[in-house]
């Protein structure tokens, strides 16, 4: 497990597109480990949204990456993530698969959604929730953005960890 | 009336479901202490209590929230809240809708 601190695994997978994407190469890289058929997943997800929005003036990337075994629960398939980011759900977040579930498994990923800050070093600097409550739109991905601007001041995010919150990642049997 | 709440435990939803429901019996002047609590364990048995995720409540046997076609099985059940919102508990006003339901069919019945 990466501990606060540590160089965060690094990592290559492709988006719904089959177009390779990587952390790093920015200020600050947020993963976010999310699906498609968890309530927790989607009730947080239009904050995620809306803080690559917001930061994306200042270099920050956002991943999504979906690492759930799609042949237990079909809802978490490529072709219906693809459709997802058709609708325009993911706005300029690139939706990522972990088809072999590598990359969850490298990061210790609990749940959709676990979300990870990495700073421009790749070291890690958050883990845990976007925010203390999915059901209150008004915090606002707070832990998340929080922490991202103590890593894009320089400085130790005041709470580097809580505890994620969401449905089990489905690993495969 | 038979209020029932079923779980699936590899779901945290359902703590904070029993709170609301049984806030809400405590309000309508119904003994939440009545409430049936179930486990449901296998993909098996989920699809022979026609459960289409946690938690599912259902009143008299009646879903507070219908499911629709969602297939029956062991996952985190998702609601729609009425400002649209998805959430991982229903609705408060759909949980009281449905138990005022209940209970007036219960007086006109007695």
């Amino acid at each position: 497990m990466t501990a606060i601190g540590d160089p965060a695994p690094a990592f290559a997978l492709p988006d719904t597109e089959g177009i390779t994407h990587e952390p790093g190469g920015a200020p600050a890289t947020v993963i976010v480990f999310t699906c498609n058929h968890c309530p927790y997943a989607l009730a947080w997800h239009d904050r995620i949204v809306a803080l690559a929005r917001d930061y994306a003036d200042r270099g920050v990337r956002v991943l999504a990456i979906n690492p759930n075994d799609a042949e237990r629960y079909p809802r978490d398939s490529l072709q219906a993530m693809r459709a997802r980011v058709q609708r325009g759900e993911f706005d300029d977040v690139p939706y990522l698969r972990d088809e072999s579930q590598e990359v969850a498994r490298a990061y210790d990923a609990k749940t959709t959604p676990d979300v990870f800050v990495l700073d421009a070093g790749g070291l890690l600097r958050y883990r845990g929730a976007p925010d203390a409550d999915y059901d209150d739109p008004t915090q606002n991905a707070a832990f998340v953005r929080d922490s991202l601007d103590a890593v894009l001041d320089g400085r130790d995010p005041d709470q580097p960890q809580t505890q994620p919150v969401g449905c089990s990642i489905k690993w495969r049997e | 009336m038979r209020v029932e709440l079923l779980f699936w435990d590899g779901c945290p939803s359902h703590p904070r479901a029993l709170a609301e429901l049984r806030a809400a019996m405590v309000d309508m002047g119904l003994d939440p202490s009545t409430i049936v609590v179930r486990e449901i364990q296998t993909q098996t048995a989920a699809t022979r209590e026609r459960f289409a995720g946690s938690p599912t409540i259902r009143i008299d046997g009646v879903d507070v929230q219908p499911p629709g076609e969602e297939p029956f099985g062991l996952t985190c059940r998702v609601y729609h809240r009425r400002d649209g919102r998805i959430s991982p508990t229903p609705d408060h006003a759909d949980v009281r809708d449905a138990l005022r339901t209940a209970q007036t069919a219960t007086t006109e019945r007695s």
